[in-house]
């Protein structure tokens, strides 16, 4: 098909014009959060506004938060990136009480297909932070943590610091670096997967989680 | 009366399905409700729109040249690029990269392009099952239709019918009538086809030339199950959907979100940069990128229908098109409706062919008013519709296609008559003492509306009368 493409090129170079326009300025919304705690409240009533569930804990707290969350929602078998950054914390936290079961995101996706849609009940991961104006969470699924661990769990637990909470997209992509090196796959997630392809009436739980509960550390 | 067109015909029986539009005038005053809501800042919105429109502007300018980066940027990510001339094109490219793979099973986020190469007929004919994840387009698929809406395709259905579209297809599935129940079953049924299917198909809001990134927004995580769950993906995508910068995507991203359904931000936005890395244990093996022609390079060479290339399909113009909101999508007959539809479908498919589509227009303006990247939607359907009776050949695909002798004569003897004041006067005399003589039935017109008959006495007169023609 090289043909099509020098076909295509070729009627749009003839068709092109000799100059393109300049950029104008991306107007900042007043809106936009300034300062921390703008930022947190922010970010944390845009996701209670869908169904999102948003907690606050110490950086020593969270792996004992995410184990008391998952048992008070009944979770049997917990997922999580075996070699990312939760890994030791998680691991510390249900040495003593295995209650739910982690489980580690092991082994390629092929290996354990059925098990993963059918027999986990959550997973937990970190995040690259979040973006206040929309209430997302930014995250960088990668070997560490795979990208259907965020994904095929009906529960999806996820760590945000408050440090890296950004305005805005803009913000987080400048800030970040975005640019310079993208990942297979970059997300944001802004509360638990929702249709209104019904009566335009909104419903949640459709194909990715159907809760998406944040716990950021503060 | 002349027996109605095929667009005749699907309006009248569109008017005639009540239930199905006043599920769609439902819809559509809701979406331009939440829009309004999502835009508090008139000024602030007229600057996003100066962005955007700036931004689309630019990429469009440099087309060619930005196609050529994505295509290295995406070489460089592992992405294979194809280039389709037609729809063909693209199908059979689809269908070739399946077929490498032994592919039975196709599972499909929601894609317009798909629709606009027919792709599931295509695919189907060549024994692949192709299957719709996202759930508006499960819904037309189970109930064997096309999309009434680009954004939402199965708006013009409530729940009891999709409720019973559910209990007959799948009659083993506990069923009830409400939405959460409804969207649980689908949940249920398409998690099996995620969980087998050999290859996943989607389509990209946004093209990156810069870094090779496609992005993708969805609500209900049908994107990234197709997307990330089968060993192939397979994007398609019309060409003007590149842009040059990852730092173009967050005004654009904020300008089609919100303008699309009045979300501050869709559930999920996926960039998509490659496919799986050796050391990642999840992810697509390939990721292939059909970039569809499709007449696109037809639209690119004329300077103003050009204009409707910078589209972002948020479906704002449809949304608060007083035509598209009484008729719904189906009425058109194309892929794409509403006001962009009525520009993009006549221009590619012809206007012989299509160009009636253009009469099928208040040229109210809403449609411009709303658009996120300022695309003059009006004027572009005024130039389709000059250009399907201009006698010189120039401008779309079947120029002079709907040029009618009687028709023609009449505006030529209205013309002579504005432009000579003379003439006027006698004409505007003539009209108003002989008003008797005017028919009291015009066909087709008169049937909804009152006969407009000429006043006793002329604008003109009633003017003179008072004094005013000399002020």
């Amino acid at each position: 098909m090289s043909d099509a493409r020098a076909r295509i090129l070729g009627r749009l170079r003839a068709a092109a014009p000799a100059s393109a326009p300049d950029r104008v300025p991306v107007p900042i919304s007043p809106a936009t959060p300034a300062n921390q705690a703008d930022l947190l409240a922010s970010f944390r009533a845009r996701l209670e506004a869908v169904r999102a569930e948003v907690h606050l804990a110490d950086a020593d707290g969270w792996p004992a938060l995410v184990q008391r969350l998952a048992r008070a929602r009944g979770v049997a078998r917990l997922l999580f990136g075996a070699d990312g950054q939760l890994a030791d914390a998680l691991r510390r936290q249900f040495a003593d009480e295995d209650t739910p079961a982690l489980v580690p995101y092991a082994d390629p996706i092929e290996a354990w297909k059925g098990e993963l849609f059918s027999g986990i009940d959550a997973g937990v991961t970190s995040s690259l932070g979040g973006i206040a104006e929309t209430g997302s969470v930014i995250l960088w699924p990668g070997p560490a943590e795979p990208r259907l661990l965020s994904l095929v769990p009906p529960v999806h637990f996820v760590i945000v610091a408050a440090a890296q909470l950004h305005a805005t997209l803009a913000d987080a992509i400048a800030a970040q670096r975005w640019a310079e090196g993208m990942p297979t796959n970059a997300l944001l997630i802004s509360g638990p997967s929702k249709s209104a392809d019904i009566e335009q009436t909104i419903a949640y739980g459709v194909h990715g989680p159907k809760a998406f509960v944040v716990i950021v550390v503060t | 009366m002349a027996a109605p067109s095929e667009l005749g015909g699907r309006i009248g029986r569109a008017l005639g399905n009540a239930a199905a539009r006043a599920n769609i005038a439902r819809a559509m005053y809701g979406l331009q409700k939440k829009r309004l809501l999502a835009f508090p800042d008139a000024a602030e919105l007229e600057r996003l729109r100066d962005a955007g429109e700036a931004i689309k502007r630019r990429a469009i300018a440099r087309l060619p040249e930005l196609l050529e980066t994505l295509e290295a940027s995406c070489a460089r990510n592992g992405t294979q690029v194809h280039w389709a001339e037609t729809a063909e094109d693209a199908n059979r490219l689809v269908l070739d990269i399946l077929q490498r793979h032994g592919a039975r099973d196709l599972i499909k986020g929601k894609s317009m392009v798909s629709e606009e190469m027919g792709l599931n007929a295509a695919l189907a004919a060549a024994g692949i099952e192709p299957i719709e994840s996202d759930l508006g387009e499960f819904i037309i698929q189970i109930g064997g239709e096309g999309p009434s809406h680009i954004i939402a395709p199965a708006v013009h259905k409530s729940r009891f019918e999709v409720a019973a579209l559910f209990r007959e297809h799948f009659p083993d599935l506990p069923h009830g009538d409400e939405i959460e129940s409804l969207c649980a079953s689908a949940r249920a049924i398409l998690r099996r086809r995620f969980r087998a299917a050999d290859a996943g198909l989607s389509g990209a809001n946004f093209l990156v030339a810069e870094t090779g990134t496609l992005v993708l927004v969805e609500n209900e995580g049908n994107g990234r199950l197709s997307t990330t769950a089968p060993a192939v993906h397979i994007a398609v995508a019309g060409i003007e959907k590149v842009v040059e910068r990852l730092a173009d995507v967050p005004p654009l991203l904020r300008l089609l979100v919100r303008s699309a359904t009045g979300q501050p931000i869709t559930t999920y936005v996926n960039f998509i940069s490659g496919p799986r890395k050796a050391d990642e244990k999840d992810g697509p093996r390939e990721v292939h990128l059909v970039l569809l022609d499709n007449g696109r390079s037809r639209l690119y060479a004329d300077p103003e229908l050009r204009e409707s290339l910078r589209c972002i399909r948020c479906g704002a113009c449809m949304n608060h098109c007083p035509v598209y909101v009484r008729l719904g999508g189906h009425a058109y007959g194309t892929v794409y409706p509403g006001p962009i539809g009525t520009v993009l479908e006549p221009a590619r498919a012809g206007l012989g062919r299509l160009g009636e589509l253009t009469e099928a227009s208040t040229l109210c303006g809403a449609c411009s008013e709303v658009c996120p990247v300022r695309i003059p939607l009006p004027s572009l359907i005024h130039r389709l519709r000059h250009d399907a009776v201009r006698t010189d050949g120039a401008g779309a695909a079947g120029s002079g296609a709907r040029r009618r002798r009687l028709e023609a004569l009449v505006w030529r003897a209205w013309a002579f008559v504005h432009a000579r004041p003379a003439w006027y006067r006698l004409w505007t005399a003539t009209a108003t003492r002989l008003r008797a003589l005017a028919p009291r039935r015009i066909a087709g017109w008169s049937d909804a509306r009152a006969t407009p008959r000429p006043a006793t006495r002329s604008l003109h007169a009633l003017a003179r009368e008072r004094g005013l023609d000399r002020e």
